[in-house]
């Protein structure tokens, strides 16, 4: 079983392949959106490369849900995700830090649950159980 | 202009990879501007051949049951050029497959050189999704008159037809 440090290195090759940038740029803390610039073809990009990489395979929206904030007319209010669309994030992203997000919960910051430390904890859970 | 950026198939084994001829000619018009007095086949056309290629190779593994279209390019890198007169020789080979899309890795070569290499990124779309009407049909690597150039190159038994 890969231990965290080589699945972070799989996940790094694999952002430094899909998304063009350099390895010292990926790091746990970094956004795919905000720092690595990633746009939503990428995410398709992304997961075909995990998905060879580790040789599983990762069904449509378990790593990066769509639609989050259409999906349900109670999940934003005034511009901030409301606390049952905190509440619907933790149960669909058990694997992001959405207690930083409930901290600031402005719509804008959906972005920055996927990190590259997300990605990691979601394939260590995958690969490890 | 018919956005056909191949002329025909030469070799198709479904589901693996296909190889596609683009004769470049003097006589189309991009060519005069691109460059005065040195003519080349401009690299982003050359793209274009390669998706069209490698789209209509991912379009056929699902009986074209998806609209295909070029979602991303992440490596291209260009080692020559074409000028009027070269036969560009594009391959393309699937390197992955599922609902949401696909990736080739290509190839353009002339005779033994190799003009490009390229790995690109393709999506699919429900073609009855009703938003898709506001699409550029343009942008789709296949449309009926391109699967007309797959039944030109595709020989029944999948051998190189001459």
């Amino acid at each position: 079983m890969p231990t965290q440090d080589e699945i972070f290195k799989v996940v790094q090759e694999t952002l430094e392949d899909a998304l063009g940038v350099d390895d010292d740029e990926v790091t746990m803390d970094a956004t795919l959106q905000g720092d690595l610039g990633a746009e939503s073809i990428d995410f398709l990009d992304i997961l075909f490369r995990l998905e060879k990489g580790f040789d599983i395979k990762i069904p449509r929206g378990e790593l990066f849900p769509e639609n989050l904030a259409s999906a349900d007319s109670s999940f934003v209010q005034d511009g901030k995700v409301t606390e049952s669309g905190i509440a619907q994030l933790r149960e669909k992203m058990p694997h992001a830090d959405v207690d930083k997000l409930a901290e600031n919960p402005a719509v804008e910051n959906i972005a920055d649950l996927f990190t590259v430390r997300m990605m990691v904890s979601f394939l260590d859970q995958k690969l490890n159980g | 202009m018919r956005w056909f950026w191949i002329d025909r198939f030469i070799e198709f084994e479904s589901g693996s990879y296909a190889k596609a001829v683009k004769n470049v000619s003097l006589s189309e018009e991009h060519m005069h501007d691109h460059f005065p007095g040195f003519s080349v086949m401009p690299s982003s056309l050359m793209i274009e051949g390669l998706a069209q290629t490698g789209g209509i190779l991912l379009g056929e593994k699902n009986d074209f049951k998806y609209a295909v279209i070029l979602a991303k390019v992440p490596k291209v890198t260009f080692h020559s050029w074409a000028t009027p007169g070269d036969s560009l020789v594009y391959t393309a080979r699937l390197l992955d497959e599922r609902d949401e899309g696909g990736t080739v890795e290509c190839t353009a070569h002339v005779g033994e050189r190799l003009v490009a290499e390229a790995e690109i990124v393709f999506a699919h779309l429900d073609p009855s999704d009703p938003t898709l009407g506001a699409i550029d049909q343009k942008n789709f690597v296949f449309s009926m008159n391109l699967l007309g150039i797959l039944e030109v190159g595709k020989a029944g038994d999948g051998a190189e037809k001459l």
